[in-house]
């Protein structure tokens, strides 16, 4: 038994898999809310973290530990299974959406050929975290921020999807590969014309929307609600929340960039050969990460300007704005695509 | 509807929440008794008295320099006016004649503080409506006001500056440069304001249309201030009685028709540009003269009732005293703006939503040491 088996060596080598995306996801969410504090701090003529490690880097980490290491209460009258069930709910479905994210070219864990169906749909499952640990807690906060959680991301959830089917259809393919492949003469947002634009504007709505983040955080709405559907957590179980808020935040970023900006590939122009060939030597994973960082700048930039909208004000904008928006221009994509107009 | 309003098996039920006494947007501890039905406010009931230091009760063992201290823990944010409005009492009730040195600097010094307490609150109406960034803002300028109090008389927010008879010290030599310098420098930062939030388009979606208050129901429920002024009532003191030198300047009253949250909103952020005129007519000539007329340590008002208003950052403040002649009081009775503009809140937050309810209080400006004394 000088080898392992076939089965063995698959199973190992996804474990390997699976433990490097978990610590890559925590050690990006640890990033994450170091940045998010900084932007804060740079929108708030503050400093932000700058004791703990040059420049505060090692904030986030002093605070992690902080988390874990506090204790755990569970209320009294908390239907504890559901409660303690909940956070686990909703980072398990922020860790699902991480391996069919197309870092950099063949830096991709499983590219299924419903990949953007997949993604759309294990983003979803979070609000059930959301939903059971507002209703576990037996908090009115808590349980009133869960229900309007739920309004919230069941209606965006319509409009994400929507604005990404406009690029399947310029695309034919549900496959993140192909559909990053189809880029390879221009991203979509260039080559789609208006359509692609008015997608691309409503997807950075909805997905802002759908991550809980402000101006649309009326879930948590700090100001009415103490914090929502995470009144009752604490220690690492808040915790939890909060590396799913990120991670959603990361993936809807990556969606949105390998949809709209061509993935890992580089910035092409026509034919701009040297312009060109110099873009081709910045490897596609910092490409990627570029774009990514792009879209959550400006998903924060919301965060740090905008007052937050009133629960009606939500819904109005989504199925009143929105949707009739994404709906139309969703037909004239498939206009455009079956005459063949885009370049 | 018509189908859901058949099915006789679903039943909805009201429910209640506290809101408060710790809670974000109430500010301090108080609490309001919710009645939800969904996210539909049904009832509003404040709870007050978390805070109650029974300040009044405390005036009547006090010596009448002693109360004017006391009068800071109330509403913390004027507490230059406050403590104005027991030194006003005093003096006019001794017939004391203050210099004009000292009327110029207490207005300047009152209108310092408002500028300060609308900062405050505009920074603290942002953070209400999820606007983070606005609190900073409010902050950073708020914090050069602070400053020049600091120089002057030591304290940057509960400031006992003002003693019966006068102030406690002289003006600072940097004095009048530093507030021309944070005029210039706010004249700047205003129109910041205004495009930050104010025109702000979810901004308005959240405050425009909510919580109207009629000029009848102001009226009648006894709101002041800016509050009131919002809804169309004319209550400004410093017009209609004028004290220190409010009858030496020209400025604006505002007065808004609408009485929603945004009006409330507007009339405060207007009410700074009124209070910048006010200090630059009276900077550049501040009198000289005596910073305290004399008086006897320990101060004894003729038997009598006295009652003296001030128009503070929130409204109608008033002092009533009932004195026997003694070193203190016989009775004592304040009347704070934020407690009669707090009980509006359930006559017009009916029907309205949670988020509703956190735009029109954090409009309302309240201070709760003011409410519950």
């Amino acid at each position: 038994m000088s080898t392992f088996s076939p089965g063995w060596t698959m199973a190992i080598e996804w474990m390997i898999i699976g433990i490097t995306l978990i610590l890559f996801a925590a050690i990006s969410v640890i990033i994450l809310v170091y940045v998010e504090r900084k932007v804060a701090a740079f929108f708030q003529l503050r400093i932000g973290p700058n004791r703990v490690g040059p420049y505060g880097i090692f904030q986030t980490v002093a605070d992690f530990i902080k988390l874990l290491m506090k204790e755990h209460i569970t209320s009294k009258k908390a239907d504890k299974f559901l409660f303690n069930l909940a956070p686990f709910i909703i980072v398990t479905a922020a860790f699902l959406g991480i391996g069919a994210i197309p870092f950099a070219l063949g830096l991709h864990v499983f590219d299924i050929n419903i990949g953007v169906f997949y993604l759309t749909a294990v983003s979803s499952v979070g609000v059930l975290g959301i939903l059971l640990g507002g209703w576990a807690g037996n908090n009115k906060y808590s349980l009133i921020g869960a229900l309007r959680s739920g309004a919230q991301i069941v209606s965006y959830e319509l409009s994400i999807t929507l604005s990404i089917l406009t690029i399947v259809v310029l695309v034919g393919s549900l496959q993140l590969s192909e559909i990053i492949a189809s880029q390879e003469t221009g991203w979509w947002i260039i080559r789609g014309h208006l359509p692609a634009w008015i997608a691309f504007v409503i997807f950075l709505i909805a997905g802002t929307a759908e991550t809980n983040r402000g101006p649309f955080d009326l879930a948590e709405a700090e100001s009415e609600l103490t914090a929502g559907f995470h009144t009752e957590y604490s220690g690492i179980k808040f915790a939890m929340f909060f590396l799913a808020e990120y991670l959603s935040l990361f993936i809807i970023a990556s969606v949105g960039a390998t949809v709209f900006l061509g993935g890992w590939l580089p910035f092409h122009i026509g034919t701009w050969a040297a312009f060109n060939n110099i873009m081709d030597y910045i490897p596609s994973i910092i490409w990627f990460f570029g774009k990514v960082a792009g879209l959550i700048g400006i998903i924060m930039w919301f965060k740090w300007t905008f007052p937050r909208l009133r629960i009606d004000q939500l819904l109005v904008l989504e199925w009143k704005y929105l949707l009739p928006i994404n709906l139309v221009n969703l037909l004239l994509v498939s206009f455009i695509a079956l005459m063949g107009w885009y370049f | 509807m018509e189908a859901v309003k058949e099915n006789k098996d679903l039943k909805t039920q009201e429910y209640f929440v506290n809101m408060g006494p710790q809670h974000p947007s109430t500010h301090g501890v108080l609490r309001l008794m919710l009645g939800l039905d969904g996210e539909i406010i049904t009832k509003v009931e404040p709870h007050i008295g978390y805070i109650h230091r029974s300040i009044e009760k405390m005036c009547e063992f006090d010596n009448y320099r002693q109360i004017v201290h006391l009068t800071d823990r109330m509403d913390y944010l004027s507490s230059h006016m406050n403590n104005e409005a027991v030194c006003l009492l005093i003096e006019d009730a001794l017939e004391i004649e203050v210099s004009d040195r000292v009327k110029v600097i207490r207005t300047i010094f009152s209108e310092l503080a408002r500028l300060s307490s609308h900062q405050l609150w505009w920074a603290a109406t942002g953070m209400d409506l999820g606007a983070l960034t606005a609190f900073l803002y409010g902050f950073r300028d708020r914090e050069m006001i602070n400053d020049i109090f600091e120089e002057t008389c030591g304290a940057r927010l509960t400031m006992n500056y003002n003693i019966p008879g006068g102030v406690m010290f002289d003006l600072h030599p940097n004095f009048v440069q530093r507030v021309k310098d944070f005029i210039a420098h706010f004249k700047t930062k205003l129109p910041e304001y205004d495009e930050l939030l104010t025109d702000n388009v979810i901004f308005r979606m959240r405050t425009e249309g909510i919580g109207v208050i009629s000029k009848e129901d102001a009226i009648s429920y006894g709101l002041s201030g800016p509050t009131a002024r919002a809804s169309g009532v004319e209550c400004d003191l410093r017009k209609s009685h004028p004290y220190s030198a409010y009858d030496r300047v020209e400025f604006k009253e505002i007065i808004l028709e609408d009485g929603d949250a945004f009006s409330r909103y507007k009339a405060r952020l207007l009410e700074m540009w009124e209070s910048m005129s006010i200090i630059e007519q009276l900077i550049d000539n501040i009198p000289e003269g005596d910073i305290e007329a004399p008086t006897k340590a320990l101060i004894k008002l003729p038997k009598g009732e006295f009652y003296q208003r001030v128009e503070t950052a929130r409204g109608d403040f008033g002092v009533y005293v009932v004195s026997e002649g003694g070193k203190s009081p016989f009775r004592l009775k304040f009347r704070s703006p934020s407690f009669s503009n707090l009980f509006v809140l359930d006559h017009i937050a009916k029907g309205s939503k949670i988020a509703d309810l956190v735009a029109m209080m954090a409009t309302f400006d309240l201070v709760v040491p003011d409410i519950d004394r």
